[in-house]
């Protein structure tokens, strides 16, 4: 280990703005902010049920007022943002092996949009019926 | 070999990454913008019927699993992120992404025992 390990200089707040590729890397990275807030609005949530029906329904009014649904439909673009580029890596993160040959990128893709698909279907039905 | 604890904030990364490709979008949907937007009828998140899947033991459990990954691996990211915009500090990092993802975590597993 070198004792003063060598720090390229690198404009630490825009570097990823000049590329279009660092611009879309950090998109993804920044999605977990909208992942996490989200999971801190579940939880806040949680917390207001066990205050009871008037903690309930005053959260649920401020969740669905103008302002609690402009952040969601921002959590959602995150969300999907951060789903196709979790998806679209797949095959570099876990590649698959079947009869001796690599099993083609875009079939470990599609097998994973369609399960997206079908498990989003099943609880949309399950929530709204 | 050294020990080391990357195994486990790795697996909770990738997980709950996995997990969070699958069902935040949809969740998004449910939680927050079906009722309002008319998709859904308000009965959808009333009291009454987000009390009952609480108070069931499978919901309380896929509760936990899906916002325990969710806040880990975004915890995770977040520190790995840190990095990249400058702040190299990650023990300090660390103490900030992984205390908040814990903080969610009990405050979770306390609102879910409380129901």
């Amino acid at each position: 280990m070198s004792r003063k390990p060598f720090i390229r200089p690198v404009p630490t707040a825009s570097w990823w703005l000049h590329q279009g590729r660092y611009t879309r890397y950090m998109i993804r990275e920044a999605t977990c902010i909208l992942i996490g807030a989200y999971s801190a609005v579940l939880i806040v949530g949680l917390m207001r049920l066990g205050e009871g029906k008037v903690a309930y329904d005053a959260y649920l009014a401020t969740v669905q007022s103008p302002a609690g649904m402009l952040f969601h439909i921002v959590a959602l673009a995150f969300a999907l943002y951060h789903t196709t580029s979790w998806f679209n890596v797949t095959p570099k993160a876990m590649p698959l092996v079947y009869a001796g040959k690599r099993v083609p990128g875009g079939l470990i893709i599609g097998a994973h949009y369609i399960g997206w698909a079908v498990v989003s279907v099943i609880l949309l039905v399950l929530v709204g019926a | 070999m050294a020990r080391s604890n990357k195994p486990i904030v790795w697996s909770l990364f990738a997980g709950g990454g996995t997990l969070a490709a699958f069902l935040t979008p949809v969740l998004i949907i449910i939680t927050g913008l079906a009722v309002p937007l008319g998709f859904m009828s308000g009965d959808v998140l009333s009291y009454e019927r987000v009390l009952a899947v609480v108070q069931n033991p499978v919901g309380k459990l896929v509760l936990f699993g899906v916002i325990f990954l969710q806040v880990w691996h975004a915890a995770h990211r977040l520190r790995i992120t840190a990095h990249d915009v400058g702040i190299h500090a990650d023990t300090a990092v660390m103490l900030v992404c992984y205390g908040l993802a814990a903080l969610g975590t009990v405050a979770t597993v306390f609102a879910l025992l409380s129901l």
